[in-house]
């Protein structure tokens, strides 16, 4: 299995609180963090409307296939996917190699607007994520939190699925 | 690939049904959503033709419950098991933390089943994982219809690592579950290892 990818609060924080000025900055409706294999990261605005889960799969699933095609035709990667609706439009953008950045916004904002604004949060937001990977490497270390794996018994995972 | 969420306490991990074209893979999907109760399921999403074949992927999020304080959720997946359809087999690939293979009892379909577990093999490779290693097991599915393989030779020819292998009719539940929880388990085994 490859490493698993592990969220501490502190770097949550740091996420959420660089999606939430992103969103004001972009006057986007809401943004998203997935990571590349569809599973949500965090996310600001006016999230309520969305469902969340689907968004982050789909979203990783459109990604993975917009890969496929840039390599199909020679280039690297798309790093930039625009859909435009009649009410809404989604931008999406790649983010530490690693992450995928959703924005939807209305007419309240502006493409241009978004693509700025999305490139200098993707800034921020790179820097937290090496912090992640540095941490990652060193191990959680004294003061971080246990995996919760470290005291997971056979008889929990079997209370899990009713044995 | 298992994210671990420390702030919002959840562990989230990626299951991947595989097979051959019309095996049984999303009616194993379906099944258990129906059978799911609402508060542990999301919402299933098909990406499929208007000949309901698997177009691209089906997805399932569940959550199994807790485990010291952290919410399990599990995204199930499935490929569309179609041969033209590799590419995109590929990339649902990414991430997974464990495969179940579903097998087809049909004689006619018995090369269709060996030449989907090989190409597997080969596309787990291409992402670094190994089928040898990695949470896995084999589902022998349409046990009801008739002049089925039995399953005794359908294991001597299908079997990978000695896997757990699980008997089923995917469009009755027969077997589903038991397919399921069987990788989930290896999933959070192998998790403790680490």
């Amino acid at each position: 299995m490859s490493a698993d990818f592990v969220l501490y609060e502190e770097e949550f924080k740091h996420l959420e609180e660089a999606l939430r000025r992103l969103r004001q900055e972009a006057n986007a409706k809401a943004v998203f963090l997935i990571d590349k294999n569809g599973q949500q990261i965090a996310s600001a605005g006016e999230i309520e409307q969305f469902d969340t889960t689907s968004l982050a799969s789909l979203t990783a699933g459109n990604v993975a296939a917009t890969d496929g095609l840039a390599k199909l035709i020679g280039e690297r990667e798309f790093s930039v996917l625009f859909h435009e609706g009649q009410q809404d439009h989604i931008h999406i953008s790649i983010v530490a190699k690693r992450a995928i950045l959703v924005v939807i916004f209305d007419d309240r904002s502006s493409l241009g607007l978004v693509r700025l604004r999305v490139k200098r949060a993707s800034v921020d937001l790179e820097k937290i994520f090496d912090t992640m990977a540095q941490k990652s490497d060193k191990g959680a270390g004294p003061g971080g939190p246990a995996s919760p794996f470290s005291e997971i018994t056979d008889d929990d995972i079997d209370a899990l699925f009713g044995e | 690939m298992t994210f671990i969420n420390y702030a919002s306490k959840e562990i989230n991990c990626k299951i991947v049904y595989y097979g051959p074209g019309l095996c049984g893979k999303t009616t194993n999907l379906q099944y258990i959503y129906n059978k799911t109760a609402p508060e542990s399921k999301g919402k299933m999403i098909s990406l499929a033709t208007e000949a309901d074949r698997t177009l691209f992927f089906d997805f399932l999020p569940l959550d199994l419950g807790s485990i010291r304080g952290f919410t399990t959720r599990f995204h199930l997946y499935t490929v569309p098991g179609q041969v033209f359809y590799d590419a995109s087999r590929k990339l649902i690939l990414k991430g997974v933390d464990g495969v179940i293979f579903v097998a087809d009892s049909q004689e006619a379909r018995m090369e269709a089943n060996i030449e989907s577990i090989r190409n597997l093999e080969a596309n787990l490779k291409e992402h670094g994982f190994d089928l040898a290693t990695i949470p896995y097991a084999l589902q022998f599915n349409k046990r009801d219809l008739p002049g089925v393989v039995p399953v005794d030779e359908m294991y001597r020819i299908l079997n990978y690592k000695r896997e757990p292998t699980f008997e089923a009719v995917a469009t009755t539940g027969v077997g589903v579950f038991d397919t399921l929880k069987s990788v989930a388990k290896q999933i959070l085994i192998e998790l403790k290892k680490r």
